[in-house]
């Protein structure tokens, strides 16, 4: 009980001291402020995508600006034009080193439209 | 009831055998969870359901427990609401079985959804017109209120709330086993289900599938404590199952006659009865010879009075079960939706003809994973609380 | 204890912290955010007339584009997808033979909307049924519900998909009328792909439309109109 007690005391501190995380090296595709303020789309950009997704499919509201389309556009690698093809992809990377599951990909296309129409066309 | 003073050496047996009995549950278990991987990693092409077939094995041993977990209240409710004293004292067992067939059945059926990872949206939407959102709230309510019934027999100060308690599980229970009725008799646009017929059909047969649950359970703890049934109380169980096992067979009768008066349905009729393949034999081997005319001989004929004749004529109950089961969900997928009555149909999509379908291991694991979370349930509940029947000497109602 | 992972703790306990803040501000950030299109509207019934003395025997064009746009296989195997087939069908007293292309029928009142546990199937204000994929859990019910058959399960993990049309393991699937194109002004691929011009696209409820006068003047039933789910899909010549 004790040790388990000063396991998790450690724990906390050096929780503590963990101040400045660094964060992961992402592939940021064109990367810049797209649609809001950076900082601002870490913490909220899920939901935008939820939101939006309920607007989007069930009330045929497309909002054109913050949809996953447009996400992927601007963020996918300018070298494969995906979001989730590698580690350090755009969504990957964070989703990752966060640990959170990233489930918008089991059907969502990962890849920039633009770059998947041509494919399509040269077939 | 006769009983042999227990050895430390017998106890010893006992024990061990315990164990393995766990451990051989433990291992089909683990066996079920593998195959919920399999399909959770590779989809459902792992099974052999496809998009004509699109309710499996799986199924088949998912309504069999949860409709079997309604039935085998039926004892408890003659004892509670009916005051049938030999009954009452077999509640407690009953009730146990009840939440472990329903615990076995609910986890099949969740995890062969497509997306089980997404479970929590059941409860988070509901839609109130599908029976299958009702039935997340029959089943659930099932189980709280067989636990507090349970509590009130086990509990000695709660004992007053008994009878209201089981006034409760047994309308609670009708209404259950008519949503799993309902789920097939709302599908208007198939000929094999889209029948009122169907919610009684369920009931009665949750009657006599419970019971024969009931007696191989019980036959078992019997056998386990060294005891013997006494032959008044078997007797009266036997004449039971019987009764039920008649009544269930008449509602069959009963759905199949209605079917094969109307002639858009006789196409049908004679593929699950006379032509279908293996649906038939199933059928008229596997339901009709096996599941119920062979149990009622056992039951009925003079002479074979012991009880272990009374467990083989329940085993052979549910094995009928499963085998009806299996001719009305996988074959009245298999026949044809009728989109052109009274053309000659053909397509890509399977359209005019019957569809096949061959299960893979992995539904069998999986169905078969369920049924040991309810073997694991009981031998653990059975162990640590007492649930062996105490009968009192004198039996009169 | 790894230096990586005090770092992702830390991590994740301040984006807790800014949750509840940020999920207030992005509300009213998202009501004011531009460049929306207006919706679906209820005025509006889109449906589709098909003529089967125009459709072709034999002929898949129809068939063949809806696996284009919409990015499935193709194959026929019972555990592929298809969204629409060709059927061919033989009246047995007469001998008369025809061929007709069969989809989702976009019912008014769809079984399937109505069977479902989650709210997923479900009819949008312009009477196109779709399954919201974020919602299904796989249950396959709509499936059983369906009198057309018109939906399948995606029974394998799902690659390259078009970035229009997201479709995945472990949901249900069916024609979607090519919603994205519809919302952007468009019509179904099938409907453009018909060489014959047997499939008429159009909205039921506007009288000046080609298909709303041709339904007015011509003879066209419902498949199944016993079952009274009024579908947006009707068929000339049957």
């Amino acid at each position: 009980m004790k040790f388990l007690v000063s396991l998790l005391m450690t724990l906390c501190i050096s929780l503590a001291w963990a101040g400045e995380a660094a964060s992961p090296k992402l592939d940021i595709g064109k990367g810049g402020q797209c649609v809001e303020d950076t900082q601002w789309m870490r913490k909220n950009h899920m939901h935008l995508l939820k939101h939006g997704r309920d607007d989007a499919l069930r009330r045929g509201i497309r909002d054109e600006k913050h949809s996953l389309k447009n996400c992927i556009e601007c963020h996918a690698s300018t070298k494969d034009n995906s979001v989730i093809a590698r580690e350090d992809s755009f969504c990957v990377g964070c989703h990752k080193y966060e640990a959170v599951k990233l489930d918008c990909f089991e059907c969502h296309s990962g890849t920039r439209k633009s770059a998947w129409l041509a494919q399509r066309n040269k077939k | 009831m006769a009983s042999s003073t227990p050895t430390l050496e017998s106890l010893r047996t006992k024990n061990r055998l315990y164990w393995l009995l766990l451990a051989i549950g433990g291992l089909v278990a683990m066996a079920g969870m593998y195959a919920v991987h399999m399909m959770e990693s590779h989809g459902h092409i792992i099974t052999g359901m496809n998009n004509q077939i699109v309710w499996g094995m799986p199924h088949v041993f998912a309504i069999f427990l949860i409709v079997a977990a309604s039935g085998v209240l039926n004892v408890a409710s003659i004892g509670s609401v009916f005051g049938k004293a030999i009954y009452k004292a077999r509640a407690p067992l009953a009730s146990l079985l009840s939440i472990a067939m329903l615990s076995g059945g609910l986890t099949v059926l969740m995890l062969d959804l497509g997306r089980p990872d997404r479970i929590i949206v059941a409860a988070t939407n509901y839609n109130l017109t599908s029976v299958f959102a009702w039935n997340v709230l029959l089943y659930s309510g099932m189980v709280g209120l067989v636990v507090v019934y349970l509590w009130t027999m086990m509990e000695r100060r709660m004992n007053p709330y008994n009878k209201m308690a089981g006034i409760g599980v047994f309308v609670w229970r009708f209404v259950l086993t008519t949503g799993t009725g309902l789920i097939f008799a709302f599908l208007t646009a198939r000929q094999a289900y889209g029948s009122a017929l169907l919610p009684p059909m369920f009931i009665v047969l949750s009657f006599a599938w419970g019971m024969a649950v009931f007696h191989l359970v019980q036959t078992s703890i019997y056998m386990w404590n060294e005891k013997e049934i006494a032959p008044a109380i078997l007797q009266r169980k036997k004449h039971l199952l019987g009764v039920f096992v008649l009544g269930s067979l008449y509602m069959v009768a009963t759905y199949h006659f209605t079917n094969a008066y109307f002639s858009h349905q006789q196409g049908f009729e004679r593929f699950i009865l006379m032509d279908g393949g293996v649906y038939p034999s199933l059928f008229w081997w596997g339901y009709i010879v096996l599941g119920n005319i062979v149990p009622l001989v056992l039951l009925y004929a003079p002479g074979i009075q012991r009880d272990r004749w009374t467990a083989l004529a329940s085993l052979l109950v549910v094995t009928g079960g499963f085998a009806l089961l299996y001719v009305f969900i996988i074959g009245g997928q298999a026949w044809p939706l009728q989109l052109f009555p009274g053309y000659e149909v053909s397509s890509t999509f399977a359209d005019g003809q019957i569809s096949a379908y061959s299960p893979s291991i992995y539904e069998f694991l999986l169905g078969l994973g369920g049924l040991s979370i309810a073997f694991l349930i009981t031998t653990v509940s059975v162990r640590v609380l007492n649930f062996m029947p105490q009968d009192k000497p004198y039996i009169a109602d | 204890m790894s230096e990586i992972d005090i770092q992702r703790r830390q991590f994740l306990k301040t984006s807790v912290g800014a949750a509840a803040v940020a999920i207030a501000s992005g509300m009213m950030l998202y009501s004011v955010a531009q460049g929306k299109s207006e919706g679906a509207s209820s005025k509006v019934r889109w449906g589709m007339l098909i003529d089967t003395n125009q459709c072709k025997p034999g002929c898949n064009d129809c068939v063949t584009a809806c696996n284009n746009e919409n990015g499935l296989s193709g194959g026929t195997l019972p555990t592929d997808s298809q969204w629409i087939r060709k059927i061919e069908i033989k009246d047995i007293s007469s001998g008369r033979e025809l061929s007709l292309p069969m989809m989702c029928q976009h019912c008014e009142h769809p079984p399937c909307v109505d069977v479902c546990p989650t709210n997923a199937s479900m009819k949008r204000a312009d009477g196109i049924v779709l399954v919201d994929k974020h919602r299904c859990i796989g249950c396959r019910y709509c499936m059983m519900a369906c009198p057309y058959k018109a939906r399948s399960f995606v029974h394998e993990a799902q690659h390259d998909q078009n970035p229009d049309v997201p479709r995945g393991k472990g949901t249900v699937e069916s024609c979607t009328l090519c919603v994205h194109r519809i919302d952007v002004g468009g019509k179904p691929a099938c409907s453009e792909a018909c060489p014959n011009k047997a499939i008429i696209f159009g909205d039921l409820n506007d009288p000046n439309s080609e298909i709303a006068q041709k339904v007015h003047s011509v003879a066209s039933v419902q498949i199944r109109a016993d079952l009274r789910l009024n579908p947006g899909v009707r068929y000339q010549g049957l």
